[in-house]
């Protein structure tokens, strides 16, 4: 099949569109598809214009929810959408809290499947999923009726504004959702964080169990800061409690791309490196020469993180 | 209060997975136990029902071969019965008709709150809880951290990109939970025991009414891309020099 319309579930922070929707948009104007955009909360037309600039050129806002979770005020005015007629051949979500909501409920609001963990995605309407930790690639294909839906895991496509002027914004209503619209936020909690964003951040400093201890973990923090990266984590120090989730790199955590991931004290467990093999130039430093992370370093220090992380700390602070 | 658990059984994660090579879809032969991320909603709704001053755990699940291991782990942890849905019919499908299968085998048990888990460890799709709740007709709040019921409200701590929220539902409800919302028990020897009488029922998937389409198929399977082994240096007191050389010629320094 070829796709004539696409629609793009678009998500904003602070404003601005996230770049998991900018990478979308890019991905379906590449389609040689129609691009609209679909979003809610507060102020579209702040961002109507970066929406436009990478290739949608209309973008649907449902608006003020009213307080409750997205999921499923969004869908059913999507759903109403093309049960009126309105009808893309895609739809495409990022792999987010809300977008995975969305996505779960206009799947059985309109009886059409889902395809998840997307990282790849041709003209004629076929998948790429990267599965056992990355090291085989599935393609699958739908054969029911449209939408197809795809849930794509961010940093899958580069984003690329296409120079096209602002999308017009059409309001649309949410229809009356009943008992299942009873999900209430009552209440948020920012956690601080300063520097770049992890899965947008041109370093990465990820530590593992390999530091030892939690309070181990300001060496991680300290060379982020110097480098003006983010710091990430593996799994394993996540569910010890060492840092929050929002940290984790690999499969159930982050996908990160960025230009140095620098590995410290991380075997490279396959669900790891799914989340980071993706980065153009990978550092290790491990005291197992056998360690699988030393199979797709471009440099692997062979030695221990508290000996060679001081060192490279004062080195650096040293220069400037 | 009665709570459904929708449960996995799954092959080992320590043993490396494998496709059929005809169906090209995740073999799931064998002995397949309780998926780790199911044990969390299964220790939340004993402790929840505990709390409530009475009702009953029931696990759903669905799975080929009328496989049960993992079912009676769960049992052992204290749930109290269990709804299996084992039919050839459902090899390779896919989140929705799970979610579909889930859906019926949940309005036959009757439940004011249905657990799950984010996402399985062997699939990870993560769609089929939100599915089952649309199908259902009820209101879900996933990636909960914390959950709490006052009454006929569920109040969940939600993990959000930025933190978390302070969500509140009124039940009946579905809630996913990660692994931070509790710490699982182990099963004891004496619920080990106790769980080889508890009931299970089996079901095929016309018992329940759902009519099996599968709307989506593997078409390739392929080696990914390796990345190559670059340089190595062992550490001999020096090691930090090299990196800093390496962050220059990236001009990340
Ligand atoms: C379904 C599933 C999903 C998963 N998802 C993820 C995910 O998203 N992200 C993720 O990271 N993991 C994930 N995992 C877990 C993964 O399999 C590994 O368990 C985890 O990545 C291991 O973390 P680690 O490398 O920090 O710890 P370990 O594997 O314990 O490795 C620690 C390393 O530190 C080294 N070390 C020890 N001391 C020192 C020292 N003093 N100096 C230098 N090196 C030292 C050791 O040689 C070792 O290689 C997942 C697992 C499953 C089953």
């Amino acid at each position: 099949m070829a796709f004539q319309k696409v629609w793009v579930v678009a998500e904003a922070f602070e404003g601005k569109p996230l770049s998991a929707t900018l990478e979308l948009l890019t991905k379906a104007r590449e389609l040689g598809a129609t691009v609209e955009a679909w979003c809610w909360g507060g102020d579209v037309e702040a961002y109507a214009a970066g929406l436009g600039e990478y290739g949608a050129s209309k973008v649907y806002s449902v608006g003020d929810v009213g307080g409750v979770l997205p999921g499923v005020p969004v869908a059913a005015a999507m759903a109403e959408a093309v049960n009126g007629g309105n009808k893309p051949d895609a739809v495409l979500f990022s792999t987010g809290y809300d977008p995975r909501d969305i996505a779960g409920r206009l799947s059985a609001k309109l009886n059409v499947g889902v395809l998840s963990n997307v990282v790849g995605l041709a003209e004629d309407g076929t998948s790429e999923h990267a599965v056992f930790g990355g090291t085989t690639v599935v393609r699958a294909a739908f054969s029911g009726d449209t939408p197809y839906l795809y849930l794509v895991r961010p940093k899958s496509f580069a984003a690329e504004p296409g120079g096209g002027g602002a999308a017009t914004v059409e309001t649309v209503s949410v229809p009356d959702a009943g008992a299942a619209n009873g999900a209430k936020i009552v209440q948020r909690h920012v956690e601080e964080r300063t520097g770049p964003k992890l899965d947008e951040a041109a370093v990465v400093v990820s530590g593992g169990r390999g530091l030892g201890e939690a309070e181990k973990f300001s060496m991680i923090e300290e060379l982020a800061k110097l480098l003006k990266g983010a710091p990430g984590a593996s799994r394993a120090i996540v569910d010890a409690g060492w840092v929050p989730y929002s940290y984790q790199v690999g499969q159930t955590g982050k996908t990160v791309k960025p230009t140095v991931y620098i590995a410290c004290g991380i075997s490279g467990a396959t669900q790891h490196m799914v989340g980071m093999k993706g980065s153009k130039n990978i550092v290790a430093i491990n005291k197992d020469q056998e360690a699988p992370i030393f199979s797709i370093a471009d440099l692997g220090i062979v030695g221990d993180v508290h000996k060679v992380l001081p060192k490279l700390l004062d080195a650096l602070k040293n220069r400037s | 209060m009665n709570v459904a658990v929708c449960v996995k059984q799954i092959p080992d994660p320590a043993t490396p997975g494998k496709l059929d090579p005809s169906t090209k879809t995740l073999v799931r032969e064998g002995k397949l136990i309780l998926d780790d991320s199911d044990a969390y909603g299964v220790e939340m709704a004993l402790q929840l029902v505990d709390k409530a001053g009475g009702g009953e755990v029931t696990l759903v699940s669905m799975a080929p071969n009328s496989e049960v291991s993992g079912l009676r782990t769960a049992l052992a942890m204290g749930a109290h019965k269990a709804i299996l849905v084992s039919d050839d019919a459902l090899k390779g499908s896919d989140a929705l008709t799970t979610a579909k299968v889930l859906a019926a085998a949940i309005q036959r048990a009757g439940a004011d709150l249905i657990l799950a888990a984010t996402e399985s460890t062997d699939g990870y799709t993560g769609t089929t809880p939100v599915q089952v709740a649309e199908l259902l007709g009820l209101p879900s709040v996933t990636f909960a951290k914390h959950i709490e019921v006052d009454g006929s409200t569920v109040k969940v701590n939600r993990q959000t990109e930025a933190g978390f929220d302070e969500v509140e539902c009124p039940l009946p409800c579905l809630v996913t939970v990660t692994a931070g919302v509790v710490e699982p028990r182990y099963p004891s020897f004496k619920g080990i025991m106790a769980a080889k009488g508890k009931p299970v029922e089996e079901l095929k998937a016309a018992d329940l009414g759902v009519e099996v389409a599968v709307g989506q198929q593997v078409t390739d399977v392929a080696p990914a891309e390796e990345r190559q082994a670059g340089e190595v240096v062992v550490d001999e007191g020096d090691a930090h020099e090299r990196i800093v050389q390496f962050l220059e010629q990236l001009k990340v320094i």
